[in-house]
């Protein structure tokens, strides 16, 4: 039972981390049609300038700094990037970005090296803040938690009570009407595109530590982050939340079973040792196949419903 | 034609390699109601478009002395050209209220007020807080007018009004539009129905393949059986 409550709460912590990238990555795709390749990347970004800027100062700065030097940077992309691409067509925004993925992810290289970097969990945090059934549970932890939900909270505010949020939130629909009643979509995109990049850097600035900061971190999230955009429906915010949170959870817990996948069907009454043509997929163990978890569901949802959990548009 | 608001000389238009305008040329003068008419594919909602710029356009638009033949829609927006889309384009996720406020904006056209919008359709007043998509197809036709007036628009350019609703309800928009046009405001009206377009407009347009193949006084085109035989009639 005690492992249980680590597992939903670990579980927990990494969800509310997808979705502060898969929050900013369903409202670029929703209102600017563009599959954002590189959003991943600016989560990467975003760890990497916060473990210069805290070994140069310290986390506190970093935590503020970094997303905004990443926001900055995603504010130049488009405007100087893909808003020029963009009367090319989808086809070459899509490379745009997928390219620019790749530059982002060769330029750390160049910078950080190839190897981890040592960017670690400020020692203000670093201490077990309760335990369950005799495992510590790190404070750090916590306060990711913390401030996940803080920008929750600041995103959901912004979406429902401000006036650039009822922009936003119609621009998902019809951007072109919007601009047609005398709104400046471009800057808006601009604006909205340089706020998810400034997610996803926070992202990485609270994670990159309590994981690990290494060139390949980007590709290894980026995957998950398009199953939850996907799944949650293109452009719902409450579509990302719902589906960060059921990956997370499912993804730590399969993460978390140490079992034979015919052992864990036989705990739920399902005995399958009979069906000896699939013995070699019955002896997997669940941990083992948790990286496909996320697609495994994303396949499921999209099955039953092409639009995800909450989208309003399958194009 | 130097007292023209809205002065279009040679309006090309494309969609992707497809040219849809080709050459239009027309005039629209304060406080006038002039419809374009014409059958579907004629280029009459795309003449629309492109003067709000939608659409990949060239040739010459001027409105109030302003050339904005290459500005962007929302800078003609707020130049005062406002535009109520055929497909209405309502934002059918936020309130009916919501979706009035985002036309918020001040305007040459005057100071139409979210209470004016109500006081001309207090239906919307009624279904404030409820979600745009559950109106009917009348209701929304009235919102989206309603929500193009509350930019204060001194041009309104209306595509299909009528399209669609029940007689009733087209009845009561064309009510909204005269009392729009008593207002002061002026409008271009992209119109289906015939008897309501020459009833209501003192100019009409009647535009075939692309081009203006008729201009003049509804009078005029009530004594021109050959343009309303070739280009109107089914």
């Amino acid at each position: 039972m005690d492992q249980l409550l680590l597992i939903l709460l670990n579980g927990l912590v990494y969800g509310l981390l997808l979705f502060m990238l898969s929050s900013g990555l369903t409202l670029i795709v929703g209102m600017m049609g563009v599959l954002n390749f590189a959003h991943a990347s600016f989560y990467m970004l975003g760890a990497y300038v916060a473990f210069s800027i805290s070994t140069l100062m310290n986390f506190w700065v970093a935590l503020i700094v970094a997303p905004l030097v990443v926001g900055a940077l995603g504010a130049l992309v488009e405007q100087y990037g893909l808003r020029a691409v963009h009367k090319h067509g989808h086809l070459a925004e899509l490379l745009f970005t997928f390219g620019l993925a790749m530059i982002i992810g060769e330029v750390i290289q160049l910078i950080w090296g190839r190897w981890p970097v040592a960017y670690r969990v400020p020692e203000s945090l670093d201490f077990p803040l309760f335990s369950i059934g005799g495992t510590a549970y790190p404070a750090y932890r916590m306060f990711m938690m913390g401030v996940s939900l803080f920008m929750f909270v600041v995103l959901y505010a912004t979406l429902a009570r401000t006036r650039l949020g009822l922009v936003v939130r119609a621009a998902l629909t019809h951007p072109d009407m919007v601009a047609m009643l005398g709104h400046n979509v471009p800057r808006v995109f601009t604006m909205v595109f340089a706020g998810g990049c400034a997610l996803a850097g926070l992202a990485g600035v609270i994670a990159g530590n309590a994981y690990q900061t290494d060139p390949g971190m980007a590709l290894a999230l980026g995957a998950i982050v398009f199953a939850v955009v996907v799944m949650g429906g293109l452009g719902s915010i409450s579509g990302a939340l719902i589906a960060s949170l059921i990956i997370g959870l499912v993804q730590t817990v399969s993460i978390g079973l140490d079992m034979k996948l015919s052992t864990a069907l036989g705990r739920i009454g399902l005995h399958v040792d009979g069906i000896t043509a699939l013995s070699d997929v019955w002896d997997i163990s669940i941990n083992r196949a948790a990286p496909v978890v996320p697609f495994l569901l994303l396949v499921i949802i999209l099955a039953i419903n092409p639009r995800g959990l909450a989208g309003s548009r399958s194009s | 034609m130097s007292a023209a608001m809205l002065s279009v000389r040679g309006l090309d238009a494309w969609y992707g390699k497809s040219q849809v305008l080709r050459g239009v040329d027309l005039d629209v003068a304060p406080g006038e109601i002039v419809a374009l008419l014409g059958r579907n594919g004629a280029g009459r909602s795309t003449t629309l478009k492109a003067i709000m710029g939608a659409v990949q356009r060239s040739g010459q638009v001027h409105f109030a002395g302003r050339d904005i033949s290459a500005a962007l829609p929302h800078d003609i927006a707020r130049a005062g050209i406002g535009y109520v889309a055929e497909d209405r384009a309502i934002f059918p996720d936020l309130t009916t209220y919501q979706n009035l406020i985002l036309g918020e904006k001040r305007g040459p056209g005057g100071s139409f007020t979210l209470d004016d919008a109500y006081a001309l359709f207090p239906r919307l007043r009624e279904r404030a807080g409820a979600p745009a998509g559950a109106l009917s197809g009348g209701e929304q036709q009235m919102l989206t007018i309603c929500r193009t007036l509350m930019g204060n628009p001194s041009l309104v350019m209306i595509d299909e009004p009528t399209e669609g609703l029940a007689p009733m309800m087209v009845q009561a928009v064309r009510d909204l539009l005269e009392r729009v046009a008593a207002r002061g405001t002026t409008i271009l009206l992209v119109e289906q129905k015939l008897a309501i377009a020459l009833a209501i407009s003192r100019r009409v347009y009647v535009m075939g393949r692309g081009r203006v193949v008729f201009e003049g006084t509804p009078a005029d085109l009530a004594a021109d059986g050959a343009t309303r035989r070739e280009w109107l009639e089914v």
